[in-house]
């Protein structure tokens, strides 16, 4: 088991309903996010380029944040989900700096928050928030162990790119594009 | 002159404290077994669903409202059978909750007062002000006559007001969503296929092969189901041609994007209708069996080349050829789309029919992947006596424009404003969910009419920047916290959909209907409202429907199966268009009788003066209209408008992206805020773009107050309609102020 998720940057508008159904879902303070909308404009007019894409947690294979954490608080599960243990975060804040993706912050209870692919709902057979909301489908999430999953079969036949490669992190949300 | 009795009122400080704060994050570590099979469900067990639909924007999705064990709303999520849609909301329903919890709410009904020779208001009983409301309706009523009470409207609490204006004899009723908004496309269209557009659009996306978007940015405008359908339609492989000066989101998406200049999309469409014709690939059988008029518009575009269009408007020829073949190979699984808020250059109604008659030459309308013939379910009646019949009302103060279909909120403005030859003076007026201040352009008409009336009613959720002007101020609970009337969709098939209040009303607040009830009992109106709760008669409805609000409370959307005949047009019969001919109007002898172009015609529309930009608005996905500025969550993921600057304009004005900067327009209107800059090639050299619904000047909404600048005030200008009254607004100009003009004016 190995989860992942896909996104279809040719779908996404770039809405931002992932990222409220993420705060609603998970209680994150307003002001605060575990995903985020970026817009990225190549180009010149009229000959302009436009990407939009949905960012979180890459839930690395080699994740910078869990082997930087000093009380093991950050740690990752056997299907590659990455956590953060509320109480056993002391808040130092070297997770935060470690991730090449800006992808986690400082709750206000004092304890790092971030991206956990929704894992509550996945044990009762849901899908993350934000991938049950897309108003565009263009967020798909499953096992990539398992070949004939769908996010397995759209990175077998779409062409796809993920976040800083060259950071060596391993990231498991894939962009297709 | 008087001093002005209406002077705009910042709300002063209202009573109650703030909601508890959010929760803090839950930690649901440690569990480690995970299934293999992800199930699509939305069912969380702990909490209690309760089924409504949204009232953040009008495509009303269906959805459920979670409450947790302490009855606290957490979530908001979409009813999987919905057509609307499907089970997924967009960022503004899911964000509803937001409006709930904003703590800057209307919390009480309020009185205009004057302390110390200053205006302001006080908190008042719901007693005291529904008691004065009815002595104004009673007074307006004996001087004036019951015609001289106007309403002015949007959204479900709409309907509970107009039922209570017509049994006080009032029909002075408008909404600004017809004239200042879609109003154009329904009359071109009528006039071309007999029937409106409509609510959701009738655009077959889902099964398309070709879409065609003039200035309709979908996925910016989150309506629901289309943008959805919009996203199958990429995955499907159709084409999406976007003709727009700004690179828009579909823009993006699409194979040919027509960087269009401003105010010229006639002269393209003539042009795409040329070479449909001169190269012989218009749905010829179609035209044949249900279009009258072909030869006349032959005769008439011949003249369009595409080398005509091109010095207009810029696209060359060989892209309008392209494009117009493209259509004509997807045909009849083409849709050059409606559009929705259409109100431009004052020929709106006209480049709608062009909309139309190109649609009608591919053969689109009534065919699988165009136009599909939608369907209502019709909700009977509740019983009440029959309404009076006004000596007066929308359509006499709208007589002028001979194909308006609904009251022109403007034109009940004006006859707001005492004149010798106003024959149909409106002497006091009701505003209902909908800011005015934002979404009626030329302030000054605005403020003059507001400054006449004898007496004005504003009802909201929130204390928008209209409740200044207001006499009395009624808090409305959100759609979270009330049963509404049933919402009927017109689909693909007959759906109806229930709002069952999740929660109690918080604070002093009050359904509509509940407001409307207490006005009318006390006009002595009480057998029009014959029931003790609004559930009553959803329920009634419901049990007249085969349904009741006990089934309607468990799966919060019903579908029926059609009854109409089929979707698309049978080919093997012939069918009947709803025409005065029965037949598609390629030629428009109604218009013609009317001393209009029979076909459309491009009119040449000003242009922006050396140092002006062409001053365009639009959309963003999480905000509606102005009314979700202040929503806590929705205000988190974009504050503020900002304004979009080609790059080539911001290097000779030195400007920068992040730096504030005010507008002025042509006839010197300065922007009351500032705005940022966003350098972007998105944007032409010619026009400068900001999403509208910004710049509240109400000091309450914390959140949004001097937050942008609202794009309403600084349309001063309007093209009108001459056809259905529609106000254009696209023709005003800007230039770019780098310095405050405001500095050391209060505001």
């Amino acid at each position: 088991m190995r989860y992942a998720m896909v996104i279809d940057t040719l779908k996404c508008v770039g809405c931002s309903d992932c990222v409220v159904a993420c705060q609603t879902e998970n209680d994150v303070p307003v002001g605060y996010c575990r995903d985020w909308i970026t817009e990225t404009v190549n180009g010149a007019y009229p000959s302009i380029e436009l990407e939009l894409k949905s960012e979180r947690c890459n839930h690395c294979d080699n994740a910078p944040c869990v082997r930087c954490c000093p009380t093991g608080a950050s740690h990752q599960l056997d299907n590659g989900i990455v956590l953060v243990t509320g109480d056993e975060c002391i808040g130092c804040g070297a997770c935060i700096e470690s991730c090449p993706y800006d992808a986690r912050y400082q709750h206000p209870d004092g304890y790092v928050d971030k991206c956990t692919f929704c894992h509550h709902r996945l044990e009762k057979g849901q899908l993350p928030a934000c991938v049950s909301v897309c108003p565009t489908k263009c967020m798909y999430f499953g096992d990539l162990d398992n070949p004939n999953s769908e996010v397995s079969q759209l990175l077998k036949n779409r062409k796809y790119k993920t976040l800083a490669p060259e950071a060596g992190t391993k990231p498991q949300v894939y962009y297709l594009i | 002159m008087t001093t002005s009795r209406r002077k705009f009122i910042k709300i002063s400080a209202l009573g109650l404290g703030g909601v508890a704060a959010t929760t803090s994050a839950l930690n649901m570590f440690g569990a480690n077994s995970y299934l293999d099979t992800l199930v699509k469900e939305n069912v969380a067990k702990t909490f209690k669903r309760t089924p409504t639909y949204c009232e953040v924007c009008f495509w009303k999705c269906a959805a459920w409202t979670y409450t947790d064990e302490e009855g606290a709303i957490k979530k908001i999520i979409g009813n999987e059978n919905d057509p609307h849609c499907y089970g997924r909301l967009c960022p503004r329903g899911t964000g509803g909750v937001g409006m709930y919890n904003d703590d800057d709410r209307l919390k009480t009904p309020l009185i205009r007062t004057t302390v110390n020779g200053e205006q302001t208001f006080r908190e008042a009983s719901w007693e005291e002000a529904l008691d004065l409301i009815a002595l104004k309706f009673k007074n307006i009523k004996e001087t004036y006559g019951p015609e001289a009470f106007a309403l002015i409207k949007h959204g479900a609490p709409g309907a509970h007001l107009e039922h209570l204006f017509k049994a006080y004899g009032s029909d002075t009723i408008a909404e600004p969503a017809y004239a200042q908004c879609r109003g154009p496309r329904e009359t071109g269209f009528a006039l071309t296929f007999g029937s409106w557009v409509g609510s959701p659009e009738p655009t077959d996306i889902r099964d398309t092969k070709c879409l065609v978007l003039i200035g309709s940015h979908i996925g910016e405008n989150m309506h629901n189901s289309q943008v959805q359908e919009m996203s199958d339609a990429i995955d499907n492989g159709a084409t999406i041609i976007t003709v727009d000066p700004r690179f828009s989101t579909a823009a993006s998406k699409s194979k040919f994007w027509l960087p269009i200049k401003p105010a010229t999309d006639i002269a393209l469409m003539l042009a795409w209708m040329n070479v449909l014709i001169e190269e012989d690939i218009y749905d010829k059988e179609y035209i044949a069996k249900y279009a009258n008029g072909f030869n006349e518009l032959k005769e008439h575009v011949s003249q369009f080349t595409p080398e005509w269009a091109y010095g207009i408007t810029g696209i060359k020829p060989n892209e309008i050829r392209e494009t117009a073949r493209t259509m004509a190979n997807a045909a009849p699984s083409v849709i050059i789309h409606p559009g929705r808020h259409v109100v431009w250059y004052g020929d709106d109604s006209q480049r709608a029919r062009t909309m139309a008659m190109l649609n009608a030459l591919l053969g689109s309308w009534g065919r699988r992947g165009g136009f599909y013939f939608k369907e209502s379910i019709k909700v009977p009646k509740f019983p009440h006596p029959p309404y009076h019949h006004p000596k007066w009302g929308w359509k006499e103060i709208g007589e002028k424009y001979p194909l308006a279909q609904m009251g022109i909120t403007t034109e009940v403005l004006k006859a707001a404003i005492p004149s010798e030859d106003n024959k149909y003076p409106v002497k006091a007026m009701m505003v209902a969910g909908t800011n005015i201040t934002k979404s009626i352009p030329n302030k000054k008409l605005l403020e003059e009419a507001i400054e006449a009336l004898e007496f004005m009613v504003v009802i909201d959720t929130m204390p928008m920047d209209v409740t200044g002007y207001a006499d009395v101020v009624l808090p409305e609970c959100t759609y979270l916290e009330r049963y509404d009337g049933i919402r009927s969709a017109t689909n693909r098939e007959p759906s109806i959909a229930v709002r069952v209040p999740a929660v109690e009303p918080k604070y002093d607040s009050k359904p509509v209907w509940w407001m409307a009830k207490q006005i009318g009992e006390r006009l002595g109106l009480g057998e029009y409202f014959n029931y003790n709760d609004f559930k009553e008669v959803i329920d009634w409805q419901l049990k007249q429907m085969g349904s009741s609000l006990e089934e309607m409370e468990k799966i919060g959307v019903k579908n029926f199966t059609r009854k109409s005949g089929p979707l698309y047009i049978n080919e093997d019969e012939t069918y009947v268009f709803p025409t005065i001919s029965g037949k598609i109007e390629l030629y428009s002898q109604e218009l013609k009788d009317l001393g209009f172009d029979a076909m459309p015609n491009y009119t040449k529309h000003p242009e922006p003066p050396q140092g002006f930009y062409r001053l365009n608005y639009g959309r963003a996905p999480m905000h509606t209209f102005s009314r979700t500025a202040n929503n806590p969550n929705l205000n988190d993921l974009k504050k503020e408008n900002d304004l979009w600057v080609n790059p080539k304009v911001a290097r000779i004005l030195g400007i920068k992206t992040g730096q504030a900067v005010w507008l002025r327009n042509q006839d010197d209107v300065i922007s009351s805020f500032s705005i940022k800059v966003r350098v972007t090639e998105r944007v032409r050299w010619d026009s400068v773009y900001m999403v509208h619904g910004f710049g509240h000047k109400e000091k309450r909404l914390t959140r949004a107050f001097g937050k942008g600048i609202n794009d309403t005030e600084l349309i001063s200008k309007v093209a009108i309609d001459p056809i259905m009254g529609g106000t254009g607004m696209r023709g005003n100009f800007v230039e770019i102020i780098t310095k405050n003009p405001h500095k050391n004016i209060e505001i």
